[in-house]
């Protein structure tokens, strides 16, 4: 059951399902409650290589012209501090809370592909290794996380580098592709009866419009990379100038993925506050259906806007008009949800826990980044900036202020659901002012390093540009944030053993994850729930909150066939075999099928190295273990 | 509220309906239409570069224009326009071929269906087969480019062009191998109303690998 | 059970041989004038050559989609998981062509 290992010993659980233990249990598993922990944990594994990253970047530029790295290693350093941050950390904590909070949002057992859920994740742990690994050996990639083209191709980038780039990225398309096929069918088809899509709790609506911005988006990426792989290794012309090649190609298809990318890294965010936000004020979450159609009009625009990433490079005055409104216009959706939020603690009885805390955090910090997003838009504005600390300030205010303060929250907020236990308030506070200061300690500066024209990228910069002070500040912020991060670390190790045991609903939520136990038993619901509203725990315990909205019940058919009980608390712990509930049976194949990827992509490698028969080897080996294994896996039954 | 009170009756129901989807639709066929929608994306991609690129190339063999290269060699518009329209035929046919084995698979026992339109191992075994007969041609079409000196290295045409019906082909063989996995199940078992679903969801991806090639025709082989 | 009932519906109502053939003679002819028009030197010169198969490309597409595919006949949810990506795909791919000037304005 997913948390034996993650649950303390004392708590009041006793093991559902025995044989669940040790680590062949977490390497079979199928469990999305479990593969959600594992997101969780490897995630903030790479937070912490992500952090260290920067600090080892805002040391070297603490002062002018230090030496602490060179100038080789920096550039590794800011192209794998991007990468990690983006791939191996905010998209897999997202992912951590898809896995574990759709299908209980929802009213589901399991996902609706379990063991596809399983192959995300190993291929994202393995792909994470692949990116990750070659930093401790001096090849990481060093073309900066956008590996504009013709930079990254084989001209300028020759060793193995950038190799580990445009192969680790392919494999982590993989894992993000197959796990949104795998929502998205989740979301349409696992619903509770009565669970409309205009009842669904926010984050899943927000996790709901990421997919469909993973499933366009990463194909765009996936395409891009074959080309600079097919330059890279079997001499290609694409990116290649000299041949005709159009060095704006890259560009174009690379921001017509990250553009989208940007709302998959902050949606998600958005969706916990906004679980978060209503909770803490005990009131309905205001404007809900503006709140879903803002999300969607969101996801809809952004991929229509990527060139503002590009006015740079001259596009002329019509596509630099239209991509300057469309950006204008996406920030009418976005400055929506900030009202709403606001409106939903207006009058409200509001609680400051620490998620709280980092939630009103996110609002204002987020909205900071948004308004020098609008600046950006703005190409004459744009030109100014583009390429200086004050777009790196932009990023990380929408980043780290948006969407880390968005997943502290959710973390904070849901820690009990997945642990049993409460994290440590004090400390929490603690961690969100070092935090809150921090990060503004280090990012504000920038804005002005910006203007004063500071390029980004540089390892290092001369005395008497006006940089030297704001460069100190943003070191120092730094250090800040890492002592923060610290004491969470402390906090959410020592919480597992010690925090206080948070029952069902510690916090009185509105939604379906509160009325099971903590942490939840393998098969989730030991009845489907029937959901007449968009709060029903709040019917339940606080019907004062919800009278005024609408409620209904679900057709007779649709609950009959489902086994659907009316909305109530579950507190006994039974195992999934007492209560006749098939329970999808733990496999290895998924991580099989992930490991044959991993073998043919490393060959690609060895093909680079010179080593002919040793990569086709690998390539032909990796690829028969594929398809074997995963014709194992087609064959064999789910449950 | 009692509190998980399932009976055993209860349970043997809930095992038998594990199936329940909010929807009615099965979730294999959301899921795959989901691939779909991706799928456009990747081809709009290779489409639009090789579109893109269209008449950049620095040196020949060009797709529609002879070219002459500064040595004096005279290369000929390179396109061999009676193989492609053959092999165009050869898939669109495969989608019929794969309707009438979907029809096949759900209309099994029903009086004088099998009789008027075929059995569904014939017309998987000639979908795959057509299939076939498309990669065939793909790789008379590639080998015979090569020899008249055009590669994927040679200029932007032939980088894109190959990586773009490359791609395509890699998607026709995928769903041959699917296809023959799906002719192996039925000589062995026999596919019946029950199985419709996996035969649906692999004639989904074969009816798009067929749209898929209905545009790359048009535009890379038609316009000139 | 539902999903029973949904796949009884949508086999019935799926097309017919009848019409499987339709399709299979429209495709063939549609390709053959294409390929026809492709050899003609003053169509391949006149100015609706290109808007003319680009239109014939859509029906063929269209036709395929429509009855093979069944989207016409199969539930409105997957009309709209194939036409949302479909609809923006072909705007990034028209924005590519005014973007790299292979299409102009005016």
């Amino acid at each position: 059951m997913a948390t034996t290992t993650a649950a303390p010993a004392s708590a009041p659980v006793h093991d559902a399902s025995p044989g669940q233990t040790g680590l062949w249990s977490w390497v079979t598993t199928v469990d999305h409650k479990r593969i959600g922990v594992l997101y969780l944990y490897t995630a903030l594994f790479y937070l912490l290589v992500g952090g260290l990253e920067a600090a080892l970047i805002r040391t070297q530029l603490a002062r002018p012209n230090l030496s602490v790295v060179s100038a080789e290693t920096y550039n590794q350093l800011f192209t794998m501090h991007g990468t990690t941050m983006v791939f191996l950390v905010v998209m897999p904590l997202s992912a951590a809370f898809f896995n574990y909070l759709i299908p209980l949002q929802i009213g589901a057992r399991d996902v609706a592909f379990p063991r596809l859920n399983a192959f995300s994740y190993w291929v994202y742990a393995l792909g994470g290794l692949f990116i990750t690994l070659p930093i401790f050996f001096g090849v990481a990639p060093n073309g900066g996380w956008f590996g504009y083209a013709p930079l990254s191709g084989p001209t300028y980038s020759g060793g193995f580098n950038m190799d580990f780039w445009v192969l680790g990225l392919q494999i982590l398309g993989i894992s993000s592709l197959a796990a949104a096929f795998n929502f998205i069918t989740t979301i349409i088809n696992l619903r509770a009866p009565g669970m409309t899509l205009m009842r669904m709790p926010m984050f899943t609506w927000m996790s709901f419009v990421v997919q469909f911005l993973v499933i366009l988006a990463f194909p765009v990426i996936t395409a891009a990379l074959f080309f600079l792989q097919f330059d890279r290794f079997f001499g290609t012309n694409f990116y290649q100038v000299q041949a005709g090649g159009d060095p704006l190609l890259w560009q174009h298809l690379f921001w017509v993925f990250g553009h989208p990318e940007v709302y998959i890294l902050i949606l998600p965010a958005f969706g916990l506050v906004s679980e978060v936000l209503p909770t803490h004020s005990r009131k309905p979450l205001f404007g809900y259906n503006v709140m879903a159609y803002s999300g969607i009009m969101i996801g809809f625009l952004g991929f229509g806007v990527w060139a503002h990433h590009m006015f740079a490079v001259g596009m002329g005055p019509v596509a630099d008009s239209i991509f300057s409104m469309a950006t204008m216009l996406i920030g009418l959706p976005t400055g929506v949800k900030i009202f709403n939020w606001i409106a939903t603690m207006y009058g409200g009885s509001l609680r400051f826990p620490t998620s709280m805390k980092f939630a009103i955090g996110l609002i204002a910090m987020f909205t900071i980044g948004g308004i020098s997003g609008v600046m950006h838009s703005s190409p004459p504005s744009n030109m100014q900036q583009t390429d200086t600390y004050f777009v790196v300030a932009h990023f990380h205010y929408v980043l780290y202020g948006g969407a880390m303060m968005g997943i502290f929250s959710g973390i904070y907020h849901y820690f009990p659901k997945i642990t049993g236990r409460l994290m440590n308030e004090t400390l929490g506070s603690w961690q969100f002012w070092l935090n809150f200061i921090g990060l503004n300690l280090t990012f504000f500066p920038m804005h002005f390093s910006g203007m004063l024209g500071m390029p980004r990228r540089i390892y290092t910069y001369d005395a008497g540009q006006g940089w030297d002070l704001f460069n100190l500040m943003s070191t120092a912020g730094t250090y800040m944030l890492v002592v923060a991060g610290l004491i969470f670390a402390f906090n959410f190790f020592r919480s597992r053993k010690v925090g206080a045991l948070a029952g069902n609903d510690p916090w009185g939520a509105p939604t379906l994850e509160w009325s099971i136990p903590s942490p939840p038993p393998d098969y989730n619901f030991a009845q489907i729930p029937e959901v007449t509203s968009r709060y029903p725990m709040w019917d339940l315990k606080s019907p004062e909150r919800t009278a005024g909205l609408e409620h209904s019940h679900a057709d007779a058919a649709a609950i009959t066939e489902a086994h659907a009980v009316p909305i109530h608390e579950e507190t006994e712990r039974r195992t999934a075999a007492e209560l006749g509930i098939p329970m999808p049976f733990n496999t290895i194949k998924p991580f099989m099928v992930a490991l044959g990827i991993i073998v043919m992509f490393s060959g690609m490698i060895v093909l680079h190295a010179g080593k002919f028969p040793l990569a086709m080897a690998m390539m032909i080996g990796g690829g028969a273990f594929l398809v074997g294994s995963l014709y194992a896996w087609l064959t064999s039954p789910l449950e | 509220m009692a509190s998980a009170p399932a009976t055993a009756s209860g349970a043997h129901e809930a095992h038998e309906h594990t199936h329940y989807t909010t929807t009615g639709l099965d979730n294999r066929k959301i899921a795959i239409w989901a691939f779909i929608g991706s799928e456009c994306m990747l081809f709009a991609s290779l489409i639009s570069t090789y579109l893109v690129y269209k008449g950049r190339s620095l040196v020949g063999p060009l797709p529609h224009e002879a070219w002459t290269s500064p040595a004096g060699q005279v290369f000929k518009p390179i396109l061999n326009m009676p193989v492609t329209t053959a092999s165009t035929f050869v898939l669109l046919m495969s989608s019929l071929t794969m309707v009438l084995a979907l029809a096949a698979v759900e209309n099994k026992g029903k009086p004088g269906y099998e009789g008027l339109l075929g059995s569904s191992k014939t017309w998987l075994l000639a979908t795959a087969l057509l299939g076939a007969a498309f990669l065939g041609f793909q790789a008379y079409e590639f080998t015979s480019f090569v020899h008249e000196g055009l590669t994927i290295r040679t200029n932007l045409f032939g980088t894109s062009f190959f990586t773009l019906t490359g791609f395509h082909g890699t998607h026709v063989a995928v769903g041959v191998l699917w296809l023959m996995s799906l002719l192996f199940i039925d000589l062995k078992r026999g596919l019946g109303p029950k199985d419709a679903i996996i035969v649906d969801i692999s004639a989904l991806y074969w009816h798009f690998v067929d749209v898929v090639w209905i545009a790359i025709f048009t535009l890379v082989y038609l316009i000139k | 059970m539902s999903s029973d009932r949904a796949h009884a519906d949508h086999a019935h109502e799926h097309p017919t041989w009848k019409q499987y053939k339709w399709v299979a003679l429209w495709l063939t002819l549609i390709t053959i004038v294409e390929v026809w028009a492709y050899y003609i030197p003053s169509l391949v010169a006149s100015k609706g050559f290109v808007p003319a198969l680009l239109a014939m490309s859509a029906i063929k597409f269209s036709i395929v989609v429509l009855f093979y595919m069944h989207l016409k006949y199969d539930h409105k949810l997957f009309k709209a998981l194939f036409v949302g990506p479909l609809f923006i795909a072909a705007c990034t791919l028209v924005a590519f062509l005014f973007l790299f000037g292979n299409v102009r304005i005016g």
